[in-house]
């Protein structure tokens, strides 16, 4: 029989799926096998020359290491995972950049959850710091039930010494504020979904941080898709998993995945699709979930998730709806997050701005922010942090703009640290031009 | 709802930003977008642009390296991209491409080729090549010292002077190797020498703390025995290349200058950040990092029809493309525009696929001309005439891919670079100049043919 009778290729796409049966050179694989990954890597280092890390820091080997290398080594199994996995920011550029569709991401993902799984002190003080981080959520529902003392703690110097001393996270930066009122409060408050509508609804998956610190981003969100006149859901939620992910803690992430595949596909089966404001959020359940889980729905609810305002985009007229509209005089530094940037949305917002009357977006380059989450807050890090954000930075101050612009709440965080710029998503633009000060007319109807 | 252009380039390589760049530059009002999938193969390229160094000749020895690309264009068999598009076509797009390039490339003053020295001492024919490679051109006869880095073997300095000095060089050329400052790890990568220049971090060194640009040159100082140039691998730099250079070059009294290197390559990198850096301010829309999918076609009411992609029998000049699909992460979103360029590159940039039976072009399904029989497909003389390195799509003149009966596959469907078959850039050095030329061309028509 020729080798023609046995196609070899990893999914090719474009190619007739012919059905063959496989001959069985390797043992069944116990966990997660990325060898044909691997087996696609053709080592020309385009991956290593978007690595952000490698670029500052010699001492990281990069992703092509990380990923089909580090495979390669294992598959003797007598090597561990090496701890400069840790290093890697997970800022999935490496993704995008590879010509040979090598998972790179989803080995690094997997990699790192294998390394602090089997290698990791968890008595150690690193390990305690990370999954203090990686679950911040956890800790958000205590402070944001007295927002002030949580606020006024948390902005205190020893506050900052302790957490730096003790558990390594860096002093450098100052804690988001809590909100005094958190969206769900708000949205309870309200009485919920202000239209009806079972032809367009959307479920929100609003994470934790416009949940928790910048509600005003997920209002915004409510009041624009409302505007189109969308029923807006926002079903029971677990935080999106990207920062447990980042820390190798995946079974904290299976858990938060679980209860988020469960509530979103229910919400899918009412007739909803699935909206994220956080470019994390959205790339995390679109992409991350069905690479490293399985739970009934998990695809299906990947397939139906969508960034919020590219969802406007394709099933509205967004941009027609745009013009027209004015704003005084309102001039941004906007940058692109990794996130975004992976999920090829990143000339969508400078696309939308042009639109609005008055409003001017200066791109702020492809450079990355450099905080990535959880990252930058960890003592060890800050520095690689600031050293990648340097580019970002000097180009946001060379912008003709005095305020920013971004859809991450970190990328949000390192663009003021870096700048003092105040920091605006893009929601609450669409939200202004759209419909105006809302929450004066809210309060109005309210009232009458 | 689809996101709505006049006209959509599917590849972000030279041959899509050229097509897209040409496009919004033809004189009218058209709204052009670029969608590109994964990064280029700009990444893996030299960085120069060759139009042709070699005339691939009927009995399979290749003539050259050419003289003057020009005179030898008119030779070109039939169905060689250049011959589609015709000479004219070839000086215009290089022309515009002078014009985006400005003073970051050269070579235009003359028709003929410049010989610039590779990594490995081979002296490469191209038409133009980046500034920062004009200071070594193997036809200048000043002495040049090559300086390697101990953690970089990719340039094996010593090596590659001794075979530029066998290849008859007309001046002498001598290879030092040293230890590049602020770098002891092996796996360091380009970016990070790239970075350590552009910033002029502080590293420290026997002498004490100093900048790295200084540390560097205080380093090559000690091997420079009156050579006025030295050339050195191309990391000298990213964003700011230039100002590197010129704080070397004064520093070590001579005329410093890049050999072009394997891949990842950082000229490679700044010709990618040129060309889009173009495209931003040509008001070019770009969306990348998701990959078009499929496409519906038009019927005769102009409305689209589902359950196209089965092109098998497809073709004849009526059928049109009423809108692609792009994958996002899963999700299928709908791109509408009235005309569109493919320029997904070849085998390497995976515009052209191949399973064990077959080779073809993975979206629209373009007819690609190949033997049957897969033992066909190449030589075992792994030099010689390969016949897989022209797989691609055969184009009428406008650049139309055609089907196997040589009718249009689509009227407004224009493909443009590697895509295309007929020529082995490999062997001809002719990539940079097709992918120029063909996008040039097939950006021009697209613009041209959008309906009022």
């Amino acid at each position: 029989m020729s080798d023609a009778e046995r196609p070899t290729d990893d999914h090719v796409p474009g190619a007739e799926d012919e059905e063959f049966e496989p001959v069985r050179v390797f043992p069944e694989a116990e966990e997660m096998d990325l060898r044909p990954g691997a087996d696609n890597c053709y080592k020309c280092s385009t991956c290593d020359t978007n690595c952000p890390v490698a670029e500052v820091d010699d001492e990281f080997p990069g992703p092509k290491f990380q990923g089909p290398e580090q495979w390669r080594l294992k598959r003797q199994n007598d090597h561990d995972i090496d701890d400069s996995v840790m290093k890697c920011s997970n800022c999935m550029r490496c993704d995008s950049a590879c010509p040979s569709e090598v998972p790179l991401s989803q080995m690094h993902n997997t990699a790192r959850g294998e390394y602090v799984e089997e290698n990791m002190d968890k008595r150690s003080r690193e390990y305690v710091r990370n999954r203090i981080l990686a679950n911040y959520r956890r800790l958000a529902p205590l402070a944001a039930a007295f927002p002030r003392t949580a606020n006024f703690v948390m902005g205190l110097s020893v506050t900052k010494w302790i957490g730096e001393k003790v558990l390594g996270i860096t002093s450098e930066r100052d804690f988001p504020e809590f909100a005094t009122e958190t969206f769900r409060e708000w949205w309870t408050e309200r009485g919920g979904a202000k239209i009806e509508n079972p032809n367009k609804r959307v479920a929100y998956f609003h994470g934790c941080y416009a949940n928790y610190n910048t509600p005003e981003v997920a209002k915004a969100l409510v009041r624009v898709y409302e505007h189109f006149g969308y029923e807006v859901m926002v079903p029971d939620q677990d935080c999106s998993g990207t920062p447990m992910f980042a820390n190798g803690m995946l079974e904290d992430a299976r858990r938060a995945a679980e209860t988020n595949v469960e509530e979103l596909a229910a919400a899918i089966e009412d007739g909803a699709d699935v909206v994220a404001s956080c470019s994390s959020c959205s790339m995390s359940l679109r992409q991350e979930y069905p690479e490293l889980f399985d739970f009934e729905d998990t695809e299906d609810v990947a397939a139906n998730t969508w960034d919020a305002v590219e969802y406007l985009r394709v099933h509205e007229d967004l941009e027609a709806e745009l013009e027209g509209t004015s704003l005084a005089g309102e001039s941004f530094a906007y940058h692109a997050p990794c996130h975004s940037r992976n999920q090829g949305l990143d000339g969508q917002t400078i696309e939308l701005m042009d639109a609005i009357d008055g409003v001017e977006a200066h791109d702020v380059g492809d450079s990355c922010s450099g905080i990535s989450g959880t990252y930058g807050w960890k003592a060890e890090k800050y520095e690689t942090s600031m050293k990648i954000g340097e580019e970002m930075f000097e180009h946001m101050a060379a912008a003709d703009a005095e305020r920013g612009l971004t859809e991450c709440p970190t990328c949000s965080m390192q663009m003021e640290h870096g700048t003092g710029y105040e920091i605006t998503h893009t929601l609450e633009v669409l939200e202004a031009a759209l419909v105006g000060d809302a929450d004066a007319t809210e309060r109005r109807q309210g009232a009458g | 709802m689809a996101i709505e252009d006049d006209v959509l380039v599917i590849g972000g390589g030279l041959a899509g930003a050229t097509a897209a760049l040409a496009a919004a530059d033809a004189g009218r009002d058209v709204r052009v977008r670029l969608v590109t999938y994964k990064q280029s193969t700009l990444r893996h390229a030299s960085g120069l642009i060759d139009v042709l160094g070699y005339a691939p000749a009927s009995d399979g020895k290749a003539e050259g390296p050419l003289v003057d690309p020009f005179d030898a264009l008119a030779d070109l068999p039939e169905g060689h991209p250049y011959e589609r598009v015709g000479s004219e076509a070839v000086r215009e797009a290089l022309a515009f491409f002078d014009d985006i390039a400005g003073d970051a490339y050269a070579g235009d003053h003359t028709d003929r080729n410049a010989l610039v020295p590779t990594h490995r001492g081979t002296v490469k024919p191209t038409a133009r090549y980046p500034v920062s490679t004009a200071e070594g051109l193997a036809s200048d006869d000043r002495d040049a010292l090559l300086v390697g880095f101990e953690t970089l073997p990719d340039f094996e300095a010593p090596l590659a002077a001794a075979h530029l000095e066998a290849a008859g060089a007309p001046f002498s050329a001598r290879g030092v190797t040293i230890p590049f400052p602020g770098i002891v790890r092996d796996d360091a990568k380009v970016t990070r020498y790239a970075h350590l220049l552009d910033r002029d971090e502080t590293v420290t060194t026997g002498a004490g703390e100093t900048g790295a640009r200084e540390a560097l040159a205080t380093t090559v100082r000690q091997h420079l025995e009156g050579e006025p140039r030295v050339g050195f691998p191309a990391v000298l730099g990213d964003e700011r290349a230039a100002e590197v250079r010129t704080a070397l070059a004064d520093a070590l009294g001579a005329d410093v200058f890049e050999v072009p290197m394997g891949p990842p390559s950082l000229p490679g990198i700044r010709l990618e950040d040129l060309l889009y850096g173009a495209l931003e301010d040509a008001g070019v829309r770009v969306t990348s990092g998701v990959p078009v999918v499929d496409y519906e076609m038009a019927d005769a009411a102009g409305a689209g029809s589902a359950g196209a992609g089965t092109a098998a029998d497809g073709g004849g000049v009526g059928d049109r493309i009423d809108r692609v699909v792009v994958d996002r992460n899963g999700t299928e979103i709908p791109h509408r525009a009235d005309q569109y360029v493919l320029a997904t590159g070849g085998l390497v940039g995976k515009g052209v696929r191949s399973e064990r039976e077959r080779v073809f072009e993975p979206i629209f399904d373009c007819h690609v001309p190949h033997a049957e029989d897969r033992y066909d497909w190449f030589v075992d003389d792994v030099f010689g005439e390969q016949p897989y390195a022209r797989f691609g799509l055969a184009p009428d003149r406008e650049l139309r891919p055609l089907d196997a009966r040589d009718e249009p596959e689509f009227a407004n469907l224009r493909a443009a670079g590697a895509v295309l078959g007929g020529y082995d850039f490999a062997a001809e050095k002719s990539g940079g100049g097709v992918s120029l030329a063909t996008g040039y061309v097939a950006g021009r028509r697209a613009a041209e043919e959008v309906d009022e």
